[in-house]
């Protein structure tokens, strides 16, 4: 089989327990149990996880590059949406 | 013997350790001869993973053979300073890779077998061969499952896929009824209780095999022949050059290192 046929995935990796899956890049397999035998073999060799996710990329919906100015900049004017403006007590520690 | 070769005060503990080694060496090296040669790089990484697992455990069988053996040896003297005649690794892993269809078939039959093994060795009294096998179990767990995948892939795939697992099968088949074979030496390890006997794992890995291969829509030779001689050192022709590759640099440069 060509490798252009073959299904794209996109791999996750959750490193310890309490995280939360990240993406680590992606792979080609036939299908859903040699993806996630492929992303063992490919992303976990040094130890780098717990728990993977694997999803087929034509699963995923993306947003468009061409909607970056709509999409995200008028969020650059909205500081106050950043909790910097209070006083966190002592008692309260890392937050 | 060529000149450097050592001579290894065999004892039936250094004997079973060492072929358990050479099995481990012999297929991880094979599965290291497809490093750059894969199919597609994410089954490169999976063969190069499954290899390096196995040079891992003949690593640490080779060492516990050089303390048991307490004449100086090591892992390195064992693996590059025997010739064919001394190795006792099965007929089986020393076949050439052939095909990718050859090379998971082949892993799937050592497979199947040396899990279950590894498990049960994995309650020896002998506290070192008990850590050994229960770190081998893990690895060789993943070993089955892999080329077990594929094999059902491979087999219920395309005409020529399944054509070329058939004939991996059938052309692998004589190799494997020496796995289940014990000689006087290990019968003596049997007897004493500190390693399993391997006749005890043949039904439930024919059982294993047989279905992978039914759900690979492949036929299971039946009976026939079987070719032995490995562990008693008779070895293919294959060996050989396996060896002159693997022991080329130690045999021109004595000792070197980098």
């Amino acid at each position: 089989m060509a490798i252009d046929t073959i299904p794209l995935w996109e791999v996750f990796i959750r490193s310890r327990n309490g995280l939360a899956h990240k993406h680590v890049g992606s792979l080609h397999a036939t299908d859903v149990t040699l993806a996630l035998q492929a992303a063992r073999d490919l992303y976990t060799r040094r130890g780098e996880g717990l728990s993977i996710w694997v999803v087929p990329s034509n699963a995923i919906t993306a947003s468009d590059p061409a909607d970056k100015e709509m999409m995200f900049e008028p969020t650059a004017s909205k500081i106050y949406r950043h909790p910097t403006f209070y006083e966190v007590p002592e008692d309260v520690g890392h937050m | 013997m060529p000149a450097g070769s050592i001579t290894v005060a065999e004892t039936p503990l250094v004997r079973f350790l060492l072929r358990r080694a050479d099995d481990a060496l012999i297929l991880g090296h094979r599965l290291s001869e497809w490093c750059g040669h894969a199919p597609m790089m994410e089954e490169d990484m999976a063969l190069a993973n499954m290899g390096l697992d196995l040079i891992g455990q003949a690593r640490s069988l080779y060492t516990y053979a050089g303390e048991a053996e307490a004449q100086g040896h090591g892992e390195d003297d064992f693996a590059y300073l025997r010739d064919v005649r001394g190795y006792g690794n099965l007929l089986l892993v020393e076949q050439p890779n052939g095909d990718f269809a050859c090379t998971m078939v082949r892993q799937l039959l050592y497979s199947a077998f040396i899990d279950p093994y590894w498990r049960a060795l994995a309650t020896s009294p002998d506290a070192t061969l008990a850590a050994i096998a229960a770190k081998a179990e893990k690895e060789s767990a993943y070993h089955v499952r892999h080329s077990a995948e594929w094999v059902i892939r491979l087999g219920d795939g395309t005409p020529e896929s399944h054509r070329r697992a058939q004939d991996a099968l059938d052309g692998l088949w004589a190799f494997t009824g020496e796995m289940f074979e014990t000689d006087d030496s290990e019968r003596h390890l049997i007897a004493a209780g500190v390693v399993p006997d391997p006749a005890r794992f043949e039904a439930p890995w024919r059982a294993m095999v047989a279905d992978i291969v039914a759900q690979a829509t492949l036929r299971l030779p039946q009976g026939g022949w079987m070719q032995k001689g490995g562990r008693a050192g008779r070895h293919s022709e294959h060996l050989g050059h396996l060896l002159s590759d693997l022991q080329y640099m130690q045999r021109a440069f004595p000792g070197a290192s980098w």
